[in-house]
């Protein structure tokens, strides 16, 4: 198929950037997004000019380093897949295809289509962990009793890949689904809960100082979310955050 | 606490419980008018009542007040947040629609067009009955309301204004109900209920007060 891109270029952080359209041809509609847009940097690095910077790593829907918005969604119009995961069959020949990178205050452009989401680790780094020396004394699993449900709940938060899809889908800007799945994967364990009131504070403050905007719950970004990550984790997030604020 | 307070949940929790505030009293609100349909005299009798009793007037107004106040402040300072959270680079290309609905999406649109009735509705009521009571001193009729109230949906344009503001509410009610339960960290195997009474309440609710203006514009006409 041939395809009409309008793509976002900026040089670096300072720059105003701006939608540079491309035309490519003869895409298979086996490829991957992303070898779609090796494609493109391949016919540019021919023709002497400078390819289009973008995210990715695994390739296969797991690192979650992947982004873009593509035809005005995040990771483009398919449900439950990262960018890398998006076949080219998903659209038609003629087709024009808007590039964008994720947008966010939070999440300044780097280059093209590369954005900074440090802001997101520092979260994680703020009390996205359980404080347990693992090396070399590790217990059984099965050594500490934790019920089907449970354990179920926190399997599904912790598939949170922090791509940031749910903070470049959110209206707002909001980091909260995010937030909620790293708060929530270790709130429904008995190894989280020594320091639940910590983390769900400290989290939730470095997200308030990141810079990132309030949910509204539109529920735009469980639509995005390529693991499926739902409201429900955002409703614990509130429900762990005022039970530590209120306890002191 | 200090934390609590200038947290951004502490804010969506805050709005969440002004919003429910206000749920309850659009409910008690709609009662009394619906009484209107029913009898001049009742509506007369119910009027009288909240209109001179101290309870109503000194206690509850001043907290309906607030609330109402504290809901749009509020809203409005988490819009300035998240317009701030967005930063000045948007989309060229967003496809809002396919992930989300048109009411949760302009949830400030809808408050607004409700702030613009709200004032109009005082404009009509409120400042009038103030002037009423403490400004003129006029002597007190307790016969006047229903025909206050009559007198209020003789223009068809001001019978406009307020069906285009309850279809705005409904909207706004479509979202903010249920959006106001998540907010408080309530989303469980309840929740799927919560969404149809939430539905339910913002349609009929609104429907009651379009139905009551039309009404009172309706048997006027002849």
């Amino acid at each position: 198929m041939n395809l009409t891109l309008k793509i976002w270029r900026q040089k670096g952080p300072q720059d105003k950037g701006a939608m540079v359209e491309y035309k490519v041809n003869d895409i298979s509609e086996h490829m991957s997004f992303l070898e779609m847009m090796d494609v493109l940097n391949e016919q540019l690095v021919n023709s002497g000019d400078e390819p289009v910077a973008f995210d990715h790593d695994c390739r296969e829907g797991i690192c979650g380093m992947c982004s873009l918005y593509i035809n005005g969604e995040a990771h483009g119009p398919d449900r439950g897949i990262t960018t890398c995961q998006l076949h080219m069959r998903m659209f038609n020949d003629g087709d024009t295809i808007y590039i964008e990178p994720w947008r966010a205050a939070a999440f300044p452009v780097i280059k093209d289509l590369v954005v900074d989401r440090m802001a997101m680790e520092r979260i994680q780094q703020a009390g996205g962990f359980v404080s347990v020396n693992t090396s070399g004394n590790t217990q059984d699993a099965n050594a500490m009793p934790i019920s089907k449900h449970d354990a179920d709940e926190s399997m599904d938060a912790a598939a949170c890949i922090g791509c940031g899809a749910c903070v470049a889908s959110c209206k707002n800007s909001s980091a909260m689904l995010f937030v909620g799945a790293k708060v929530s994967q270790y709130a429904l364990l008995p190894q989280g809960q020594v320091e639940a009131a910590d983390r769900v504070l400290n989290m939730v403050h470095q997200m308030d100082l990141e810079g990132f905007g309030n949910c509204t719950n539109t529920g735009a970004c469980e639509v995005e979310c390529p693991k499926g990550i739902t409201l429900v984790n955002i409703a614990r997030m509130n429900r762990e955050f005022l039970k530590a604020s209120i306890k002191g | 606490m200090s934390g609590l307070l200038s947290s951004s949940i502490a804010k969506k929790v805050a709005m969440a419980l002004s919003a429910l505030f206000l749920i309850i009293f659009l409910l008690i609100h709609l009662s009394v008018n619906l009484v209107s349909v029913c009898s001049e005299d009742a509506f007369n009798v119910a009027s009288h009542f909240m209109g001179v009793n101290p309870l109503i007037q000194f206690a509850m107004q001043p907290i309906l007040i607030f609330g109402v106040v504290f809901h749009f402040v509020m809203g409005f300072v988490l819009e300035l947040k998240n317009k701030k959270a967005v930063g000045v680079s948007s989309y060229a290309k967003n496809n809002g629609a396919a992930n989300s609905t048109w009411m949760s999406r302009n949830m400030a649109i809808s408050g607004m067009a409700i702030l613009a009735f709200i004032v109009l509705h005082f404009i009509d009521f409120w400042i009038p009955e103030i002037n009423h009571k403490y400004i003129a001193v006029l002597p007190e009729d307790p016969t006047r309301y229903f025909h206050e109230l009559q007198h209020k949906f003789v223009n068809p344009l001001r019978v406009g204004a307020y069906v285009i503001a309850f279809v705005l509410l409904a909207l706004h009610l479509l979202h903010g109900f249920q959006s106001a339960f998540q907010s408080m960290g309530m989303n469980n195997k309840y929740t799927k209920y919560v969404k149809r009474c939430g539905n339910i309440y913002a349609i009929l609710i609104p429907l009651g007060f379009i139905f009551i203006a039309l009404f009172h514009y309706i048997t006027q006409l002849s």
